[in-house]
């Protein structure tokens, strides 16, 4: 018995480092549309959610409540299995990304090698769970909106899977923490200096991967309604909407981490500041930072008015792929070269 | 080695079992009173035309087909992104011819309008 409890015990601390990360992770998610709710409302001038709790608090319980004791309809037309299980293929990739994010030195869940090629796969996996729900809701809106927004974030894809290339070429690893890692000794040393370009195409990408404004073409909601979830109900549609923001903090979080230097403090260096800000903790970096391209993710959907969509599947194969391309080309003759930016 | 992805494997396994979860509960939780107008396709109030499977456009096709042959040269420039600086040039320019010709591939399909959603 104990034997059988000392061989569990390394499962056992995995499993509660697997909870430390995952409820943290639902509340962020649960409380970022409340969040948007608010930012857009200010962006437009208005209040926003103000009556359940004070300033709003606790609309996200008071919305998972509703979600949760409405109907789950089952359309007549559907194929019942596909639709049951699309929510869950949307949702269980978007959570299950973050197990190799490093949030700290040395606080990672696991620290593997190939880290940033999991990420790649996970963010991928994406597709399949719109393009199940479109197709299993037998419903034309649903179609199209699948359709539209299968083609579209497998565009994307390419340009970002490129984007990533680069920063793979420089950081000569896979290993998020060792790319971090390559990034510390100053503002000046953080991906996004040598290769800005490569950062514009990747958030870029990141916003049609995860469908948001100005790329929701997906679910348009003037024209298609709401696209591959229009025929979801109660809490499988919750379970969409959960994936979407989950994804939007993960693709904030791997952008932070490849280009603006993870946890690492920007005052790094910087011979006065650097004490000073000394006592302030690198995750609290990292997840300030985070914040921040999630707050830009909001800010856009209240500034941009939506692309068309031939406009989209232009910019997403006729510039970002060629500006990726030559990208490569470049850091790979920086690196032949022994150039200081590019090859530390 | 492989020990380091057991985490990784429970991990998505929570995933899946915290959707599966949610969606049991909302499934108890819910009521249930379906009718033929409710479980009828929406089509703004509409009795559905017909069959939502029907023909689309091929360019979606491909665009499909285009995926997976630049998505493999994504899978190809990862290990070699990781090993550059250790083969050196004669690893750079064998890369490069590789890229050419992908690149004249993309050049003739874009010529040929493959890329065009008007």
């Amino acid at each position: 018995m104990i034997e059988l409890l000392v061989q569990a015990e390394p499962l056992f601390i995995d499993v509660l480092k697997i909870l430390a990360i995952l409820i943290p992770l639902l509340v962020c998610v649960a409380f970022l549309p409340l969040a948007e709710r608010k930012i857009l409302a200010y962006i437009q001038g208005r209040i926003g959610p103000n009556r359940v709790g004070p300033f709003g608090f606790f609309q996200p319980l008071a919305d998972a409540l509703k979600l949760l004791v409405k109907e789950l309809i089952l359309p007549a037309a559907s194929n019942k299995v596909l639709f049951s299980i699309a929510p869950i293929v949307t949702l269980a990739p978007a959570l299950a990304a973050w197990a190799v994010i490093p949030f700290d030195e040395g606080i990672v869940l696991a620290d593997v090698n190939a880290g940033l090629l999991y990420l790649f796969a996970m963010t991928s996996l994406g597709v399949y769970g719109m393009l199940i729900a479109g197709w299993s809701s037998n419903s034309k809106y649903a179609f199209f909106g699948a359709m539209r927004g299968a083609a579209q974030t497998v565009s994307y894809e390419i340009a970002m899977g490129f984007a990533l290339v680069g920063v793979v070429m420089s950081a000569d690893s896979l290993n998020l923490t060792t790319m971090v890692m390559k990034q510390s000794g100053g503002i000046w040393h953080w991906y996004v200096v040598p290769m800005l370009p490569l950062f514009v195409v990747y958030f870029i990408s990141a916003v049609a991967e995860t469908n948001r404004t100005p790329f929701d073409i997906a679910e348009c909601e003037a024209e298609i309604v709401a696209g591959y979830h229009v025929e979801y109900s109660g809490i499988a549609f919750a379970l969409f909407f959960l994936a979407e923001y989950a994804n939007i903090m993960l693709v904030s979080a791997i952008a932070v981490l490849l280009f603006w230097g993870g946890w690492l403090s920007p005052f790094q260096g910087i011979p006065l500041l650097e004490q000073t800000f000394s006592w302030v903790p690198g995750f609290c970096w990292f997840f300030a930072k985070t914040a921040f391209f999630v707050f830009v993710f909001i800010w856009m959907r209240g500034t941009f008015p939506r692309y068309r969509y031939d406009q989209l599947m232009r910019l997403g194969w006729k510039v970002l792929i060629p500006v990726t391309i030559v990208w490569i080309v470049l850091i790979g003759f920086a690196i032949e070269l022994h150039l200081p930016p590019w090859y530390v | 080695m492989l020990q380091n992805y057991l985490p990784v494997l429970i991990f998505i396994g929570f995933g899946v079992a915290i959707a599966f979860v949610m969606l049991t509960v909302g499934w108890i939780l819910g009521q249930r009173r379906p009718d033929k107008e409710k479980n009828s396709p929406y089509e703004c109030g509409f009795e559905a035309f017909d069959d939502a499977r029907m023909p689309f456009d091929v360019r979606f096709y491909l665009v499909a087909i285009l995926f997976i042959i630049f998505d493999l040269e994504t899978a190809f420039l990862f290990p070699w992104g990781v090993v550059i600086r250790d083969i050196g040039w004669f690893g750079f320019l064998s890369m490069m011819v590789f890229l050419a010709i992908l690149v004249v591939g993309f050049i003739y399909e874009w010529k040929r309008g493959a890329l065009e959603w008007e």
